[in-house]
């Protein structure tokens, strides 16, 4: 049964692993807006000299 | 006297190439694209110089045109030290960070130009957009670049910032948000492990010598993982049970508190004296879907601000003249008899003595006069007034805060709160479902320890009474269909500002509107000529001379003459007096427009009439008068009787003269329902007396300052306004001008919420019952328990979403 021991805990810090991440996610701001960067994913950085006006 | 129709609206639109505005009063041409205005094709100018100019090929693009009141030096006061230092964010004196509001900020367009400000100017390292927010939080190279010039390069392209005395006076940093998700991220964490680390419990999977020692690792990890539920993410139910019982009442978290302190305990007994499992699971999902309610329930309008006061509608500095010099000053550090200057558009932020010759204040926001009204030298001009026209001179009289206008902030109202949690329906109905609770949790115990003498079973049958009955789907029901519903307003332009209001927004029985401004369009006018026909020519003449002026009623006139073509033919000799008209020569013809003894008429007429009269006349002949109204809203007669109707009262509270009294009295019913001339603090009152003495709950309907008390004093404040982000006063809601027409919707809309929530709680109750019922008999397992908790919390989910969506599809027809 010693492996059942084993594979708790590694479980519980697989898990404890995702939380991190979670908190760590939140920490730095991912969940502070999620509107914009849906949007900005869509806006083309294009670089400068390239000049495409539409008439 | 017949009124003309005047020429209809041009076949052929000129579209400004920035803005997407129609091109009123001239056509400017660069290259091959038109446009409106100087500052719109500068703005070009600057994307075109900066390559920048895909802005106009992302979908939807609109620029928006530069603001007209912007003078060199208007950012100056961001220099100062004492200034600055409230609005950054961070500097290490080479790198610095602002975050600033911009109102302006609506499509995609403006992120994508927003965030290439470093290609507008290599100083700003970095910018980054949040949309809902409607905030840049800019990081520029301080050493290369001024906050006032980061704030002049913002406003040159379009993107004034908002900067208000509210920020100044205190940093709001959110952290809030960010802890309610490490909360809700914490707890599903536990109720997940938990739930896994009970199975073996649940189907008695545990009950052989062998796995008794595996059993108790299990329990005592249930007890690691239930800790910081209970401890950390549980906290603000415990605290906020605790601030109700201290001041002697019982909110809705009190019981809530009592039964996860109840479960915690009978947990934890259970566990040490190896009796049984323990309910650590029900504990961490019920903390996890309450969490999550509320997070729904609380998830606001980023961007809108429900709480401004008259700071944010006040500038943040003003010019003040020193022996000649100019200098920008803190508004807060104003003192008495400074002199100040104060340009065209621009706010009057104390109570001063005019110095110059004369003015024209627009005190609409304040007093809800709809014309500006002439100040001479030496007047007393109260503080919250517009000047337009040329710029003004003024001693003040008292500090900011010491003002007129700011006084009706001292009332308490503003001090007092206005949610009382005691009467939301929820807490109610919790009050009763404690005590009965309480009640059957007492008998049941008592009857097991006294007639059956069995008081292991009595203390478990209690404890699990308390856990069942537990009123997490209670709360469930009232935080759901609320947070459901505040996204359903916000869809149709109605924001609320939190679950209380939408509550309150159901027992109003009395509806009072303000005047100028919430029935009235701000923008709009009808304007009628009534005289002999004008010829094309002699259109063209009016409009060329209403151009010359800034006054309103002149910005009316060429508005409604946008079919006329503007002539190149120059208009010679112009002159204008204040408060009377102007004249000017076209070619040797004459023309003169203004008052009617400008020109000579004879005025009986206009003393009568609630319009405003601009009278034209062509070489000493008067031709007749333009009639100048202000627009009502085209739906406020059906808005009225429908009210009406449905058996609100409806009442008009007017800071205006009693024009338009005689069309307005029977939109309203009785005379006795409109009042005029009131100042804001009669407003005030009078919200009172109608909630005193007459026991009404009443909705205020108001845009400006002048209705901030009684927006504040109403059950229900609910400002007007015609673009969600500009300034409205503090209030409860906030509409959209062309919404008004749907305010009987609203109300049902929210009375059919407070009926949803009463259904969820009958039916939340049938699961309660049934969990009771196992739970007095002593018999509820943990695997019951794991299993009713969880589906009667999908089942309240649920029905609150989808009735609460068909609620809103009956009422708001779109």
């Amino acid at each position: 049964m010693s492996a059942l021991y084993i594979m708790i805990f590694t479980s519980l810090l697989v898990a404890l692993g995702f939380l991190g991440a979670f908190i760590w996610s939140v920490r730095k701001g991912h969940y502070d807006d999620d509107y914009t960067p849906s949007v900005r994913i869509l806006l083309d950085d294009n670089p400068p000299g390239d000049t495409d006006i539409k008439p | 006297m017949d009124a003309i129709q005047l020429p209809a609206e041009p076949v052929q639109q000129h579209l400004c190439y920035h803005c997407g505005e129609e091109c009123r009063d001239e056509i400017i041409h660069l290259d091959a694209h038109e446009f409106c205005c100087d500052g719109c094709s500068l703005v070009y100018d600057l994307l075109k110089e900066n390559d920048l100019c895909s802005y106009y090929n992302i979908d939807g693009a609109q620029g928006i045109s530069p603001d007209k009141s912007y003078f060199k030096g208007k950012y100056d006061y961001l220099d100062l030290p004492d200034v600055a230092e409230k609005l950054l964010e961070f500097t290490d004196g080479k790198l610095s960070r602002v975050n600033w509001l911009v109102p302006k900020m609506h499509c995609s367009s403006c992120i994508w130009l927003l965030e290439q400000m470093h290609r507008l100017n290599p100083a700003i390292r970095s910018s980054v957009v949040n949309f809902p927010e409607k905030k840049v939080r800019i990081t520029y190279d301080a050493q290369k670049i001024s906050l006032s010039e980061l704030a002049s390069l913002l406003t040159q392209v379009g993107y004034e910032p908002y900067i208000s005395l509210n920020d100044l006076e205190n940093k709001q940093l959110s952290k809030w948000n960010r802890n309610r998700l490490y909360k809700i991220g914490i707890s599903g964490f536990a109720f997940g492990n938990i739930m896994m680390l009970s199975f073996p419990e649940y189907f008695h999977l545990g009950e052989t010598t062998s796995d008794r020692e595996l059993g108790t690792l299990f329990s005592l990890l249930n007890i690691a993982l239930a800790l910081p539920v209970f401890f950390y993410c549980a906290s603000d139910f415990f605290k906020s049970a605790w601030a109700a019982l201290r001041g002697r009442y019982l909110n809705i978290d009190a019981p809530i508190a009592l039964a996860l302190l109840s479960v915690m305990l009978t947990s934890l007994y259970q566990i040490i004296s190896q009796t049984g499992p323990g309910y650590l699971d029900s504990l961490a999902g019920a903390v996890f879907f309450m969490l999550i309610g509320r997070y729904f329930q609380d998830k606001t309008y980023a961007g809108i601000s429900f709480d401004r006061d008259y700071k944010s509608y006040f500038p943040v500095a003003v010019t003040v003249l020193n022996n000649g010099t100019e200098a920008r000053k803190p508004v807060t550090e104003l003192e008495k008899q400074d002199r100040i200057l104060v340009r065209n558009e621009e706010l009057i932020p104390a109570d001063a003595v005019l110095l110059s010759a004369r003015a024209m204040i627009d005190y609409s926001f304040v007093s809800g006069e709809a014309v500006p009204v002439e100040r001479k030298k030496g007047d007393t001009i109260y503080a919250g007034g517009k000047q337009t026209g040329p710029a003004i001179e003024l001693e003040v009289l008292r500090p900011v805060s010491q003002s007129y206008l700011t006084q009706l902030w001292n009332n308490d109202t503003f001090t007092r709160e206005k949610e009382d949690q005691n009467q939301t329906l929820a807490a109610k109905i919790n009050r009763y479902f404690s005590v009965i609770v309480m009640g059957i949790a007492l008998v049941t115990f008592l009857i097991w320890l006294i007639k059956f003498h069995d008081p292991e079973t009595a203390f478990r049958a209690f404890t699990t009474t308390l856990l069942v009955a537990c009123p997490c789907a209670l709360l469930l029901s009232s935080t759901f269909t609320n947070g459901n519903l505040l996204s359903l307003f916000g869809k149709n332009r109605f924001y609320p500002k939190n679950a209380h209001a939408i509550e309150r927004l159901s027992h109003v029985d009395a509806v009072v509107f303000d005047k100028t401004g919430t029935i009235t369009q701000s923008n709009e006018a009808e304007i009628q000529f009534i005289g002999r026909d004008l010829t094309e020519n002699e259109l063209v003449m009016v409009k060329m001379l209403a151009m010359q002026s800034s006054h309103p009623l002149s910005r009316m006139l060429v508005k409604k003459l946008a079919g006329i073509v503007a002539s190149k033919r120059v208009l010679t000799d112009f002159s204008e007096t204040g408060g009377a008209g102007m004249r000017a020569l076209w070619g040797k013809r004459e023309v003169k427009l203004g008052s009617a003894t400008w020109v000579g008429a004879s005025v009986y007429e206009e003393l009568h009439s609630n319009a405003s009269h601009v009278y034209v006349s062509i070489e000493d002949e008067i031709c007749g008068y333009f009639a100048i109204k202000s627009k009502y809203r085209p739906e406020l007669p059906e808005t009225l009787s429908a009210l009406q109707k449905a058996g609100f009262e409806t009442y008009l509270l007017s800071g205006d003269k009693p024009t338009d009294q005689h069309m307005l009295t029977p939109l309203f019913g009785k005379e006795s329902n409109l009042l005029f001339r009131q100042t804001p603090e009669e407003k005030l009152r009078f919200i009172e007396n109608l909630q005193n003495s007459r026991k009404k709950n009443v909705l205020m309907v108001g845009d400006g300052l002048n209705d901030a008390g009684a927006l504040r004093q109403s059950n229900v404040g609910l400002a007007v306004s015609d673009d969600i982000n500009n300034f409205s006063p503090s209030c409860d809601a906030i509409v959209e001008g062309s919404q008004l027409a749907l305010l009987p919707a609203y109300i049902r809309l929210a009375r059919s919420g407070q009926r949803i929530i009463r259904t969820s709680f009958a039916i939340s109750l049938i699961y309660n019952i049934a969990g009771l019922s196992f739970a007095v008999f002593g018999k509820l397992s943990p695997v019951i328990a794991a299993i009713l908790m969880p589906v009667s919390t999908i089942t309240i989910v649920a029905f609150t979403t989808v009735a609460s969506n068909v609620a809103a599809r009956k009422w708001i027809k779109n």
